[in-house]
């Protein structure tokens, strides 16, 4: 097949590995710039990896292989999402694999690991997250796949690379109120599926109001490190994602290695401007009380819905309805 | 060609003979030999519906068997598809059934009448599909609902909620078949022929009222038996009590029926109708869908969980057969082909998955005598086998890849998503909200599942039988080995049902889409397409696993060797297994969200210490979750039912007088009607 095209995926990959924990690094920085604080600098995700990596692997007493393998398989499906989702390039060899329903499925996998492994260790706290994320999860997933529908309808497919490059191709359909609408609702669902204020705070550990740490608070050592890590690669995943559907400009779409090197510089770019955004963002909200959450939801559902009638009654010119 | 006859007359007589088998034969040995016997059943009833998924068709008349109507029976692939179903939960369940039976004593499961029933009971579910004529698929019907009633009942001396349970279901079932006996009844006169072949010939002439009326109350009775809401009060009942091997029959079998029958009548004999048919079976799909997850995401009882699950996932299928019957209607028979083909298939893995599913929870209530999540946990070390296959059923319970709901949940979804080419306001008001629905029942199912898995099988044991448990004889472990290798196939090769479900599609005559070949999905219509390939999602997966933990590894090399820690106790000394979620907390945030809709019931009782009023001695709490559908519909109807009979006690005051006085007016009475009438 085509080299250009593996040549993408390695470069989108290696992107993604080597700057998930930049972009969270960055993120955090942001933060702590607009808090008036100092900061640890944007490589400190790296530098706990490697600190984490060099401890001791700790497995707590009464745990069992849900524990032991929801780490691993939690930067396994972020890694598998991270080759099939089109950041630089439309025309890889596993185009014809990016299901967007697959996609959002592969999510809720490394969620569900983590949900386990949260029960597994049977303390109250591990519970607790699971619960809390288990509920969180089974309310995104009707605004995330009817925003899916919405988006499938223009492109008249789930594939992801059709999509993109259907945007790509006619910008318009991006400004009509179907893809506004869409784009907004996708939006929250990734706040919602990546942990972020207001739905989680990644960075508390008070009991009432953590659900992602609350899980995993029995992790330490590598198996933390894998963790810590799977949640940045959703993390820049997502935000990818998010950036290939809504500003879709730059993205390669034939066989030019110099248009993939464009087209990653442009996601960096994307996906760091978005990282920033919503770390600004977030030094402005509060996080949401956990039963306040559905309303948030709900409403996002809402917009979704609004997208699939919209995209239906306001006519679809250029695109199989 | 003579395959499906002589399958079909080996299915016969080997029930026949396992009946006789579980009557004459002494307790040592007579659970083998019906098991056996039951398997054969399977086997053959398995081989039969193969065949016909193959292309094969058989039809033949046997007038003696029955008096005035004769017996007709009819094989095409539609009957096919369910067949093979049936037969092959059945061989596997049959197996399970052997050990299952071995630790049961002499009562319920194993008692005489219970064995001799149950070849009849896989009989029919194997023989239902293949009737082809009103009067032979009452017959059957009948045959299967009174069997798997008795069964039910197995194990009626051990709880006073099998009683009640039963009558439930009894009542119940009975109601479905005066509805179906009623409904085509009506068609069998209007279309002057009683035979499937006459119904077809005699559709064309009835007026719509009365192809309405057929098809109402046909599908009200099918949707009782799929267990659809508002008619599924039975469903949580009856499949928790049964014994398990006969609550994986009825939940991975029996319910299917209802599916068949709505499918056989509404698209086959009826062909098809118009789209306020289909919108209500849409609607009572999803309103099963989110209702039947959303309840058994409250349960505690890890089986009536199980059943909830079962409510849901027949809403999924009948949700895709009324979006068939939509495209239908709007002429768009390749949509109608895909959407009814999601929903066979689904209903395939689904049967797979719940029979697996319900006996791991045999296995499970079988080595702890209990079937309250709560009072579980810690199974999977003393329980290693029974709790990986408990997950593998789960994973496909869960739509997610790579288990084998998620495939067909995602043709679902594709056949809805690309429905919206159908033109019409109707369509584009409820395609949107099916999709939503689907999507809501698959996070809930996870929640679920998660629940299941986590709470029942994981962490540690927070009873004395839950830590005494030992895992489960080798026969029981088999029969769930052959459900589970059936899960993986069908997860990763769905083409393995190559042609046969274009076959049972183009049955009712919509067009076949080959949407399962090879190792993967695919649809492609005219303008729209999707792939799916489940193979590849492992191996991809399977690769980053191995990428991942290889890298892990090599990158902690200096510390190779795992330490043991305690858990993490805030300081405050080891933390105890209550102290654990159970699954009622968990479901907790649920319930919260779902307010509205479920109706929790709360009860505090503080009692104070009798010196002071602010000094607490005891606070009491009490949190269930009714069936709120249930307590609405039906307790009035009931009470009312309760009350009429009550008051009516009052004439019957036991003098014999008072009967003979009624029975002169009432003839008096008649006479003068007849007088004044004539």
């Amino acid at each position: 097949m085509n080299t250009v095209g593996y040549a993408a995926i390695v470069l989108q990959v290696g992107a993604v590995v080597a700057g998930a924990p930049l972009l969270t690094g960055l993120m955090r920085q942001t933060r702590a710039r607009l808090e008036g604080r100092a900061g640890a600098g944007v490589l400190q995700p790296w530098r706990d990896v490697r600190k984490l990596l060099r401890k001791e692997p700790i497995t707590p007493i009464g745990t069992g292989p849900a524990f032991r393998w929801a780490p691993p398989l939690l930067v396994a499906t972020s890694l598998v999402l991270a080759v099939l989702v089109p950041l630089v390039s439309t025309d890889t060899p596993v185009r014809a694999r990016a299901d967007l329903i697959l996609v959002v499925s592969l999510l809720a996998l490394g969620t569900l690991a983590l949900a386990l492994a949260g029960l597994d260790t049977g303390t109250a706290f591990g519970g607790m997250g699971a619960s809390r994320e288990m509920t969180i999860a089974a309310l995104v997933e009707p605004t995330i796949l009817v925003a899916v529908f919405a988006l499938s309808i223009p492109a008249g497919s789930t594939n992801l690379p059709v999509i993109v490059a259907g945007a790509a191709d006619q910008p318009a359909r991006l400004t009509s109120p179907a893809g506004l609408l869409a784009i907004a609702a996708l939006a929250v669902a990734v706040l919602a599926e990546s942990g972020r204020l207001p739905v989680d705070n990644p960075s508390t550990h008070l009991e009432l109001t953590m659900v992602h740490e609350a899980m995993v608070l029995e992790y330490a050592g590598p198996d933390l490190a894998l963790v810590e890590f799977g949640a940045q690669l959703r993390l820049a995943v997502l935000l990818g994602l998010l950036a290939s559907l809504f500003a879709p400009w730059g993205i390669a779409t034939g066989a030019s290695l110099t248009a993939v090197l464009l087209a990653l510089l442009l996601v960096v770019l994307k996906v760091t401007v978005l990282g920033m955004a919503l770390a600004a963002a977030e030094v402005f909200w509060a996080k949401l009380r956990l039963f306040r959450v559905p309303e948030l939801l709900a409403g996002s559902f809402l917009l979704a819905l609004l997208a699939v009638t919209a995209s239906y009654f306001l006519g679809t010119e250029g695109g199989a309805r | 060609m003579s395959l499906i006859p002589a399958a079909l007359a080996t299915a016969t007589g080997l029930g026949v003979a396992g009946a006789a088998a579980g009557l004459v034969l002494p307790q040592r040995g007579r659970g083998a030999v019906v098991g056996v016997l039951t398997a054969g059943v399977g086997v053959a009833g398995g081989a039969s519906g193969v065949a016909a998924l193959g292309g094969s068709r058989w039809s033949a008349e046997i007038p003696g068997l029955l008096p005035l109507a004769g017996t007709h029976f009819a094989v095409d692939a539609l009957s096919g598809l369910f067949m093979a179903v049936a037969g092959a939960v059945v061989a596997a369940v049959a197996v399970y059934g052997v050990g299952y039976v071995a630790g049961h004593g002499a009562h319920g499961f194993g008692s005489r009448a219970a064995q001799a029933l149950l070849p009849l009971f896989a009989l029919t579910l194997v023989l239902v599909p293949a009737a082809a004529s009103v009067s032979t698929f009452l017959l059957l019907w009948e045959l299967m609902a009174l069997t798997s009633l008795l069964l039910v009942m197995a194990e009626h001396r051990a709880r006073a909620s099998v009683r009640e349970a039963a009558v439930w279901y009894a009542v119940m079932t009975h109601l479905g078949l005066v509805l179906l006996l009623a409904g085509l009844s009506v068609y069998a006169s209007q279309a002057g022929g009683e035979t499937f072949a006459a119904l077809r010939v005699g559709t064309a002439a009835m007026s719509p009222t009365v192809r309405g009326l057929v098809f109402v109350l046909t599908a009200t009775a099918f949707a009782s038996k799929a267990g659809l809401v508002p008619l599924h009060a039975w469903l949580p009942r009856a499949h928790p009590e049964a014994p398990s091997a006969v609550s994986a029959l009825m939940s991975a079998a029996m319910v299917n029926l209802g599916v068949y029958g709505l499918v056989r009548v509404g698209f086959d004999l009826l062909g098809g109708g118009p789209a306020w048919w289909w919108l209500l079976v849409m609607a009572m799909g999803g309103l099963s869908a989110v209702y039947g997850i959303l309840q058994a995401a409250m349960a505690s009882d890890l089986k009536r969980l199980l059943a909830y699950s079962t409510s849901e996932n027949m809403g999924l299928v009948v949700l895709g057969v009324g979006a068939a019957g939509l495209f239908a209607h709007a002429g768009d028979k390749v949509l109608a082909g895909l959407a009814l083909a999601a929903a066979l298939l689904h209903v395939v893995n689904h049967s797979a998955f719940k029979s697996l599913l319900f006996g791991a929870a045999g296995s499970v209530l079988r080595a702890t005598g209990e079937r309250n999540l709560d009072l579980l946990g810690g199974l999977r070390a003393r329980m290693p086998i029974t709790a990986g296959l408990f997950a593998l059923g789960a994973l496909g319970a869960v739509a997610l890849p790579p288990g084998n709901g998620f495939i067909s949940e995602w043709l679902l979804l594709q056949s809805m998503i690309h429905g919206l080419a159908v033109p019409g306001v109707t369509t584009a008001i409820v395609l949107p909200l099916a999709v939503a629905v689907i999507a809501l029942s698959a996070g809930l199912a996870a929640a679920v599942f998660v629940k299941a898995l986590g709470v029942g099988f994981f962490a540690r044991p927070r009873t004395e039988q839950a830590a005494a448990a030992q895992e489960s004889p080798l026969l029981m472990l088999a029969g769930m080995g052959l459900l589970a290798a059936l899960c993986t196939a069908l997860a990763l090769v769905p083409g393995l049902l190559g042609d046969g479900l274009d076959r049972a599609v183009a049955v009712v005559g919509f067009a076949g889409t080959h949407p399962v070949s090879g190792g993967g999905l695919r649809v492609r219509l005219d303008e729209v397409s999707a792939s799916l390939s489940p193979l590849w999602v492992v191996a991809a997966l399977t690769v980053a696993l191995g990428a991942v933990t290889a890298t892990t590894r090599w990158a902690s090399r200096r510390q190779r060797r795992r330490m043991n820690a305690r858990l993490w106790d805030c300081g405050g000394g080891a933390p105890t297994p209550r102290m654990a979620y159970t699954a009622t907390s968990f479901a907790e945030p649920l319930q919260r969200v779902f307010d509205d809709v479920l109706a929790p019931e709360q009860d505090v009782d503080v009692t104070p210490v009798r010196e002071s009023a602010y000094l607490v001695e005891r606070v009491a709490f009490r949190n269930r979750v009714p069936d709120r559908i249930e307590h609405r519909l039906y307790r009035p109807v009931l009470d009312f039912l309760a009350a009429a009979g009550q008051s009516a006690r009052r004439l019957a005051g036991g003098s014999v007088h008072t009967y003979l006085g009624y029975g002169f007016f009432g003839l008096v009475a008649l006479l003068v009607v007849l007088v004044v009438g004539w």
